[in-house]
């Protein structure tokens, strides 16, 4: 089992006190921190080796390519993807994406054809799709969710149609903590010849994720919520769908020829890499792989879990309070609890979780539709990492009491008379 | 902090938000505006009824946090009675006192001066301001001597 008190000594952050009480970070489906091995790293980079990369001749140059060629390499082992002539670095998974819509569908689709989705889709991987399908005439079709956040599967046979030219979904909800099982829907859609891509902004810092296993065709995720550096996305696609694609962005770096009027393209990846991509910030995601590698995220896993469980069996316990998603010990839920205290709208309750030291997100968490689909406007929700512990889930939960104490008048009244 | 929290939530923005007394519709209001605040999901709809110049009944329907709702039914409140003139002057101060200038000492503010706590909560100003900024626009719109239904939406 992973040793949390000797992990949060390589986050230098996590020592520090907010509003005079020692912070408890709970909104890691949002950013998580980041480990000294990643801060020294883009200060070594800076420091010794700054250059660009790709075209200099010169030492600093080389030692720059050659350590972000090496981060490529090390995504590509990392899930499982059999080279790394398949990962593409981007800005974030909202960036990947828009990426794949855009290079992969604008000349695939068109009017009668169907993108397939879910109603638990984050903003990032339905807004894309709808510019897409504004610009294709394509319509898009959706999985709808169970009352308990779930994915209805047996809509796939209906919704699987022989106009569905692409299945786009996400592996881990970010609002309710739901783990979809993508190999099913993997399977099933290739029945038909149709490509799957996967969202995995969450599943990537929180799951063993083996993209061969998994089937998918495109996976996209992004490095600031897997302990690194932000500004760093990743795309991966199977090799010929890269191939067969359009570039996305033009200029410098992915080009093999260019005369005044026309150009030709570099070969996969760099493709897809236009102008000079996020070096630092690359290079020190580097140690956030080797981080992660190092605890192992199978180890990762379990104590997510554990500590998921015993955090959903606390919250249940607090009256007056309403959890969302699938239950604590379930097998396909990850460590992102949403939760609302009682008539009271999740942003009060943020503020004086604040004002304790507690940091939790509260919102709509990017996916609107799905608070609809629930019913509420907004939700609050805790999310953990591998450096959170039980006690801060007591101080969570602590926290949580004040909150109701504050807004409960009557008390109040009598504290002030 | 505790401290702080309670110049946020005053308690008569506590009372606002739990009993609000102008909570509600208002079937043949002249003015009917709404607006959202996208990022928090704060919505609130305003009925106002017009005499000639003057502000007779006014109703909000809404979902959101305690501030926002707070300020929506202390807003609702001081509206009734008022000239427009003097509602949108009204508004002017309040927008300015919210977003952190120094409040006119000339000017008695009474119960309204709690709203003035957002000021240190940065994030918390828009939650004020929503509703403010809606009547605004509303206002704005506003033909006294219409007779049908007039209904706009505040894009933030």
């Amino acid at each position: 089992m992973l040793d949390a008190t000797r992990i949060r000594q390589d986050f230098p952050i996590l020592s520090r006190q907010v509003h005079g009480k020692p912070l408890v970070y709970l909104d890691n489906a949002a950013t998580t921190q980041k480990p000294r091995q990643v801060l020294d790293a883009l200060t070594a980079y800076y420091t010794h080796s700054n250059a660009n990369i790709h075209r200099g001749l010169h030492t600093l140059s080389e030692e720059a390519t050659a350590a972000y060629e090496a981060v490529r390499e090390r995504t590509a082992r990392f899930i499982g993807a059999p080279s790394s002539r398949s990962i593409v670095f981007t800005r974030n998974t909202t960036e990947s994406i828009n990426l794949f819509a855009r290079a992969w569908g604008y000349r695939r689709l068109g009017p009668g054809d169907q993108i397939l989705l879910s109603e638990m889709e984050h903003h990032s991987n339905l807004v894309p799709w709808q510019l897409l399908a504004k610009e294709t005439g394509a319509s898009l079709s959706f999985l709808t969710v169970t009352d308990d956040g779930r994915l209805r599967l047996e809509e796939l046979e209906q919704l699987l149609s022989p106009r569905t030219k692409l299945v786009a979904i996400t592996h881990m909800s970010n609002a309710l903590g739901t783990i979809n099982p993508i190999e099913r829907i993997v399977e099933r859609a290739h029945r038909q010849g149709i490509p799957v891509l996967v969202d995995a902004a969450q599943a990537a810092p929180h799951l063993p994720l083996n993209v061969t296993s998994l089937g998918c065709d495109a996976l996209a995720f992004s490095a600031h919520k897997m302990l690194g550096p932000t500004g760093v996305g990743v795309l991966y696609a199977r090799e010929e769908l890269l191939e067969a694609m359009d570039p996305f962005l033009g200029g410098g770096e992915m080009i093999a020829d260019v005369q005044l009027t026309s150009s030709t393209w570099n070969e996969i990846p760099w493709k897809f890499e236009a102008g000079t991509p996020n070096i630092a910030d690359v290079i020190a995601f580097g140690e956030a792989l080797a981080y992660l590698e190092r605890l192992g995220m199978s180890e990762v896993r379990a104590y997510e879990r554990e500590l998921t469980v015993y955090a959903w069996k606390q919250l249940q316990g607090l009256a007056g309070v309403t959890l969302y998603g699938p239950p604590g010990d379930a097998e396909d839920r990850g460590g992102a609890i949403a939760f609302n205290v009682n008539g009271l709208h999740p942003h009060d309750v943020g503020t004086v979780l604040d004002a304790e030291g507690v940091a939790i997100r509260a919102g709509h968490h990017c996916a609107k539709p799905l608070m609809r689909r629930l019913g509420v406007a907004a939700t609050a929700r805790a999310s953990f990492y591998i450096y959170n512990t039980r006690e801060e889930v007591d101080r969570l939960l602590e926290a949580l009491r004040t909150v109701q104490v504050f807004f409960n008048k009557p008390a109040r009244a009598k504290m002030a008379a | 902090m505790i401290d702080q929290l309670d110049e946020l939530y005053r308690e008569v923005i506590l009372d606002h938000f739990k009993n609000s007394s102008h909570h509600g519709v208002l079937p043949g209001a002249q003015v009917n505006v709404d607006g959202t605040n996208p990022l928090c999901g704060d919505e609130v709809t305003f009925h106002l009824k017009l005499d000639g110049d003057r502000i007779g009944q006014v109703r909000f329907e809404g979902k959101g946090c305690a501030i926002s709702q707070a300020a929506s039914s202390m807003l609702a409140q001081q509206l009734e009675g008022k000239t427009v003139a003097q509602a949108r002057a009204l508004i002017e101060t309040m927008k300015a006192l919210m977003q952190g200038e120094a409040p006119d000492a000339a000017v008695d503010l009474g119960d309204l001066e709690a709203l003035a706590g957002v000021r240190k909560f940065p994030v918390r100003v828009k939650c004020a301001a929503l509703s403010w900024n809606v009547v605004e626009q509303g206002l704005a719109q506003a033909r006294p001597d219409a007779t049908a239904t007039q209904h706009s939406t505040v894009k933030r």
